[in-house]
């Protein structure tokens, strides 16, 4: 069996031989597997697998040797993250073991059997649920994305726009799962919600007891209890045994290790709705409970750090998203915004998921910036840089939606370009 | 009840911790599945549960209470209800001061806060600058529009590595403390549940409620 550094090592020459670009160790091609494979596995290194009989079965099944995406860890700490590798994944739905996250206390151990969730407040009835009366009521299960409102943040400061930043780096604080619960609606339907009420507390148990304030109307429109991720139980990275599901909106609302819920009349105003997550606006303002992740999308390939081995046809593919319901178009460009073409969307499109899109071009071998914008069914289009910083200014925080660009240079490198286009 | 519990939905069984429960449960359920009548329920029209990618709500004929889960005693409230509103609901009896808040910052806080708040290597707690600057400006000072959250966050989430082991004195005393690196309470000052909420932060009004709502307009 190769070893994945031999693997890397006859890519990498492949490469070289095939592009002659100069920083290969990050390049990486669709093709390249493609061709090299009959390279670094000569008849004879390895077994003929039709002449040798196969492992057995087991009971957890583990990618093959060569096909090993990871996460992207920003430092080991107690409040840190690690992103999705979006550029490595096909789909739309992020296997669970490469869900980003982003912990304030980092990732608690929990006993399931053990796990209780209080709803108390403005109720008629205040409560404990025990993990097994939460599995026992009606269950749903929905397909949605959860995006960190800081993603995209890498690409937002125009006197340090990146150039050599990755698709994971700058957009991986997003993933899509199905997740599987019950309705909150059903269980503040089960305590009974007071009248004059209009917010909850979500409340998480661990060691930041992370706390987030949601309005009522939400909670009770298509906010899960979701205790199944993708088939089986949530990871603890995810909120295990149960998180608040808030579908479209930014995924730091999503309470994870939720243990209590308070019904109230107002907003707690918590650290993470006060001096995190809220936008600092150009006019000396600051928004808050800016929940909604508007439309938005991003090429995957080819994106940093890719090379195109040659000209010709060539799929440019990405994620589109958004959190006020459906995509309705997804659009490229591959003359740096001058004109645009209807990419394909994958369906189905599900609201307040991500689309995958695909735009088959034929590239001519010459440099150029290549870009996607989505719209959404209220009509919003993903704006550029500029409308953003027109309307927030250039010093705000958050919700960096703005269309991304790719530079396909001569020789095929591919480097983030939104700074060719300002 | 006994139609409740679910024959063959293995990852939905309840998972009871009284074993004596558990084999009850199991026995129960064992007899529901081999010979008990179809509910009567199935003789209302069937619901077909099409996998909706809406989140669906409850069927038609879902009972108003399914009595699942056990009620909650003020006592058993009140272990968890730890949050702090901006107008001071939930702040607990006691009280420090600038003085003794300087005492357990030092000791719990410094290490990673910085000897005047502003040296890390953890977050800024002290701003220096305008409030629109990222990082100087947007600490507790000119950033934060209530300082209630100051206590709901210190006494919950604080020290990070040590978190609640803070008496509710210590927390006023070092809330005191850090609003008084702030500028915003003398050297001298004592807060209790009264004086916390009354202080107005300069940031109280910057903040306003999110504008956006789909549609052309970028916002
Ligand atoms: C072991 C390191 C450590 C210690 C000790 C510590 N903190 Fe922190 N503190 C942090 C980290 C890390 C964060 C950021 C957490 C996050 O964003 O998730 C933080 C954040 C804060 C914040 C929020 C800052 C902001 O602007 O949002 C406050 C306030 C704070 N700490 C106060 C305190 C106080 C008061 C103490 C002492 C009682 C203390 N901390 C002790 C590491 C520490």
């Amino acid at each position: 069996m190769p070893t994945a550094d031999r693997n890397g090592l006859s890519r990498r020459a492949w490469l070289a031989a095939a592009t002659g670009a100069a920083a290969t160790g990050l390049a990486m091609t669709r093709l390249d597997a493609l061709k090299a494979a009959p390279l670094q596995d000569p008849p004879g290194q390895l077994p003929d697998p039709t002449k040798v009989p196969g492992r057995f079965v087991s009971e957890v099944g583990r990618r093959a040797t060569g096909e090993q995406p990871r996460r992207l860890v920003r430092t080991l700490a107690l409040s840190s993250s690690s992103r999705t590798p979006i550029h490595e994944l096909q789909g739309t739905i992020t296997p669970s073991d490469l869900h980003f996250e982003w912990h304030h206390a980092g990732v608690p151990e929990i006993v399931a059997e053990e796990h209780e969730l209080l709803v108390h407040g403005m109720v008629d009835r205040p409560m404990v649920f025990r993990m097994a009366d939460l599995r026992r009521y009606p269950q749903v299960s929905r397909i949605c994305f959860i995006e960190c409102s800081g993603n995209g943040g890498g690409a937002y400061s125009r006197s340090r726009m990146p150039t050599t930043i990755t698709a994971q780096q700058l957009d991986g604080l997003l993933s899509t799962s199905e997740w599987t619960g019950v309705m909150l609606s059903t269980i503040l339907r089960e305590v009974g919600v007071k009248p004059g009420a209009s917010w909850i507390l979500a409340e998480g148990r661990d060691a930041a007891v992370m706390a987030r304030s949601v309005p009522l109307d939400k909670a009770m429109d298509d906010a899960m209890l979701a205790y199944g991720q993708n088939g089986e139980a949530i990871r603890p990275e995810q909120g295990y045994p149960v998180r608040l599901l808030l579908p479209g909106w930014e995924g730091n609302a999503m309470v994870k290790w939720l243990r209590r819920i308070e019904v109230g009349d107002r907003p707690t105003m918590t650290r993470d709705e006060t001096s995190r997550y809220t936008d600092p606006l150009k006019d000396g303002t600051a928004r808050q409970f800016s929940f909604v992740m508007d439309a938005k999308s991003v090429i995957t390939f080819p994106s940093y750090p890719y090379v195109l081995p040659e000209r010709g046809w060539w799929e440019i593919e990405g994620l589109a998203w958004t959190g006020r319901g459906r995509i309705t178009r997804v659009e490229v460009s591959t003359d740096g915004g001058r004109s645009w073409t209807d990419a394909a969307l994958q369906q189905p499109v599900l609201p307040k998921s991500t689309v995958r899109f695909r735009h088959l071009w034929n590239w001519n071998g010459r440099e150029t910036v290549i870009l996607s914008r989505a719209t959404d069914e209220t009509g919003y289009v993903q704006p550029t840089v500029q409308q953003l910083w027109d309307a927030r200014g250039e010093r705000t925080s958050y919700h960096h939606n703005h269309q991304r660009a790719w530079r396909v240079a001569a020789d095929g490198a591919v480097t983030f370009g939104l700074g060719d286009l300002l | 009840m006994k139609r409740q519990l679910p024959c063959l939905a293995a990852p939905r069984r309840p998972r009871c911790d009284a074993g004596i429960i558990h084999s009850l449960l199991v026995a129960l359920a064992a007899g529901a599945c081999a010979s008990e009548p179809p509910p009567a329920d199935s003789e209302r029209p069937a619901r077909t549960s099409e996998l909706s990618t809406d989140a669906p709500g409850l069927p038609g004929h879902a009972p108003e209470r399914f009595g699942f889960g056990a009620d909650a005693s003020p006592e058993r409230v009140a272990l968890w209800d730890i949050d702090i509103k901006p107008d001071g609901e939930g702040l607990p009896p006691g009280s420090g001061s600038v003085a003794d808040g300087r005492r357990v910052y030092e000791v719990s806080c410094l290490q990673c806060h910085g000897p005047t708040g502003t040296e890390g290597p953890n977050d800024r707690l002290v701003s220096a600058d305008e409030w629109e600057q990222w990082p100087p400006g947007r600490a507790v000072g000119m950033y934060w529009p209530y300082a209630t959250t100051l206590f709901d966050y210190t006494r919950r989430s604080m020290p990070q590595t040590t978190p609640g082991t803070l008496s509710d004195d210590d927390v006023y005393a070092v809330v005191a403390y850090v609003l008084h690196l702030n500028g915003l309470v003398p050297a001298d000052a004592v807060l209790d549940a009264a004086t916390l909420a009354a202080i107005e932060m300069p940031a109280r009004e910057r903040f306003v409620p999110d504008n956006r709502t789909g549609g052309p307009v970028v916002r």
